[in-house]
């Protein structure tokens, strides 16, 4: 039963994966680009997430850590740059 | 038994979640409103999805592991902060101050203020120096 909620939350999030790089490709302004970004990232952890219960392995967690803190980060610095023109003042 | 159907259902649960918020992205109109579908709906798919692969290592696997909490609480953490820093990105570059609806009392919109005060300070500066 497992396998088959896995195979489908894999497809939903792959579909989402999808939608969000079809919304970063063509997005009205740089603020919708932005927060595709963020959510591409979100679900990258998840994708992260369910690759380690189909694998068993609990490696894919450290992976998953470090790309939420790099998305944050990320965010965090084009939201800046975005603003004020700069990361660092 | 019980743990593979809990399991089950927050996969499928998160699955819906993460699939709707990224739906809401590219369907609703206002810039706005499409902040809401990620910065909440995806946030829960991932909790989802965190939440049942520590059920599954702890009572499948048999080893539990704190960091599935820890990345949940790092996510619930910077959700909110991504979601305010891109809300004001988008106040600042496509709205005016004076465009915006006045906030009922005699204080400008918390984002707008340092704007307002810093034109305060230098109008006051000029008719000095005048």
């Amino acid at each position: 039963m497992i396998e088959y909620a896995l195979l489908f939350a894999f497809s939903c999030y792959g579909l989402a994966l999808l939608m969000n790089i079809y919304r970063i490709i063509q997005a009205p302004g740089p603020g919708d680009r932005i927060l595709a970004l963020d959510t591409l990232v979100v679900n990258a952890i998840a994708l992260l997430a369910l690759f380690g219960i189909l694998e068993g392995t609990t490696v894919y967690f450290e992976a998953s850590m470090i790309i939420a803190m790099t998305g944050f980060i990320s965010t965090v610095s084009f939201t800046r740059f975005m603003l004020r023109g700069d990361i660092i003042e | 038994m019980i743990i593979e159907i809990l399991v089950s259902v927050c996969l499928v649960i998160s699955g819906i979640f993460g699939l709707v918020g990224s739906f809401g992205l590219i369907k609703l109109p206002d810039p706005m409103m499409r902040l809401h579908a990620p910065t909440k709906a995806t946030t829960l798919g991932v909790g989802g999805a965190l939440v049942a692969s520590m059920l599954y290592m702890h009572f499948i696997n048999g080893n539990f592991s704190f960091h599935e909490l820890m990345i949940t609480l790092f996510l619930f953490l910077t959700a909110p902060v991504t979601g305010n820093f891109i809300a004001k990105t988008h106040l600042h570059l496509n709205h005016k101050a004076s465009d915006l609806p006045p906030t009922g009392t005699d204080r400008p919109w918390a984002t707008f203020e340092s704007d307002a005060m810093r034109e305060k300070i230098e109008s006051a500066e000029d008719a000095k120096a005048d």
